[in-house]
């Protein structure tokens, strides 16, 4: 069943599928990771503020992005930014927003949402003593926040939201339905172009799967070390 | 800013004539549940299967059980979806190819194989997560009781390991709802396609949209409310 196979094909393509596909899959993935870790502590911070209305508005946004398909929300703000673009810089017309930017915006506010609950989980599991010892030294809130809270709920969290961020590049790939060239994308592409569907989208998965894998295998590793015997 | 809002637009007709665009996005949820639901089946048995031979004694069943889970969770759910559809016809025999894609709704049942199988692979690492939990005791007990292996995993370790991680698969079957929107990609009209197809003949891009959110969350609100009742009844006693 493979003797038909096309090899070539992979041979002629790999060049531009991973100098522009996966090079855009890894630097969303890099970019919407930061600014998801970064929206997530802060949405972590709201839930756990003690304050209602500020807790509420929070707790509200992360069970909503939770509930709803990620494939809904990267179409939801394929239409929504062009609009948020105009009201932010005052332009009475939709502005036009690159794919790259809009694809950005979407998944960096869809992932916070799942980071906002891991970094929630680890701030949880920093022992209360610790808090009331930073307050015993006199510093405030953030204070004690940046300086011991925080560094210690992202050590401890540091393989789960590797793991989340293993789901991001995955969930990256759902970008196609956008039509833009990220790996799938750019491999779907040269697959039609060429009428090679099966050996290319086989390379994608194999691709994928090795990549994935080790990573996964990092994490495990990482686990250990830095588990807090 | 210039945005048209039109909220009356799901009592008016879609373009095939007969079905309002509120009939589309019903048709579109019918699709999300019933691909979910089959799906859902399935992932149950296989994955009840594999997360036991994941904690049997023997090294082979582990790392055959082992392998199939990292096959599925190292593969994104929509190349999945792709190798399913179109690549699994291409490398069958030519007749069986050509029965496959001679399906009507084919897009249906791939997208059911392809969830069941990605979602299998999560509820096995659940499945032997809750067996592993229990203590040893029980399946020295078992044994002890004259119980054979298979006996014990049939009266003794499923019935309690299953009860332990019923709250981690109810966030599964959360999750093969959302993930039943990646078949939109083959053609299944699931809810989000339903969605996009009323936002490209009305232009009413937000309302669709509304609507098709408000819709996954009901259904989200639900599913909850449902596995809280189950989850209360199947608890461990003694168990936090």
């Amino acid at each position: 069943m493979f003797a038909d196979f096309d090899f070539d094909v992979i041979a002629r393509s790999w060049v531009y599928l991973f100098r522009v596909g996966m090079l855009f899959t890894l630097k969303l993935t890099v970019l919407a990771m930061t600014g998801g870790i970064v929206l997530g502590t802060l949405l972590a911070l709201m839930r756990l503020s003690g304050l209602k209305g500020v807790a509420l508005v929070a707790a509200g946004y992360v069970n909503l992005v939770r509930s709803v398909p990620l494939v809904l929300v990267i179409f939801w703000f394929y239409f929504l930014v062009p609009y948020l673009a105009a009201w932010v810089i005052g332009a009475a017309e939709p502005v036009k927003v690159g794919p790259f930017w809009s694809a950005l915006v979407t998944f960096t506010l869809f992932e916070a949402a799942y980071y906002c609950e891991i970094m929630r989980g680890g701030i949880a599991s920093v022992p209360r003593g610790q808090v009331w010892a930073a307050q015993a030294l006199g510093m405030n809130y953030w204070q004690s926040m940046r300086h011991i809270v925080l560094p210690q709920a992202f050590r401890n969290m540091v393989p789960v939201l590797l793991t989340q961020t293993i789901v991001l590049f995955q969930d990256v790939s759902l970008v196609y339905v956008l039509s833009i060239p990220d790996f799938v994308g750019a491999a779907s592409k040269v697959a039609q172009r060429d009428g090679r569907l099966v050996e290319m989208y086989l390379f994608v998965a194999l691709v994928y799967f090795v990549l994935c894998l080790a990573l996964s295998r990092l994490v495990q590793h990482l686990q250990r070390r830095f588990a807090v015997a | 800013m210039n945005y048209h809002w039109n909220w009356a637009i799901f009592r008016e007709l879609s373009p095939d004539g007969v079905h309002t665009y509120m009939d589309t996005l019903l048709a579109g949820l019918w699709w999300t549940l019933a691909s979910a639901l089959a799906a859902w089946a399935m992932a149950l048995l296989l994955g009840v299967a594999v997360g036991a031979a994941r904690t049997l004694p023997g090294a082979l069943p582990r790392r055959l059980a082992s392998a199939y889970v990292e096959l599925f969770r190292n593969i994104p759910l929509l190349v999945q979806m792709f190798l399913w559809f179109f690549v699994l016809p291409e490398l069958l025999p030519r007749s069986a190819g050509d029965w496959l894609k001679s399906l009507p709704d084919a897009p249906f049942f791939t997208a059911v194989t392809c969830l069941g199988f990605f979602t299998s692979a999560r509820v096995a690492v659940q499945v032997a997560a809750g067996i592993e939990a229990l203590s040893r005791g029980q399946k020295l007990a078992a044994t002890a009781l004259g119980l054979t292996l298979p006996q014990t995993y049939r009266f003794v370790l499923l019935p309690l390991g299953l009860r332990i991680v019923l709250p981690p698969l109810t966030s599964e079957f959360l999750n093969i709802i959302k993930n039943s929107s990646v078949a939109l990609t083959i053609g299944l009209m699931e809810l989000t396609a339903s969605a996009r197809a009323v936002q490209e003949f009305s232009f009413q891009v937000f309302e669709a949209f509304t609507a098709a959110t408000l819709i996954y969350v009901l259904v989200n609100l639900v599913v909850v409310a449902l596995m809280r009742q189950i989850e209360r009844r199947a608890a461990l006693p003694g168990r936090v």
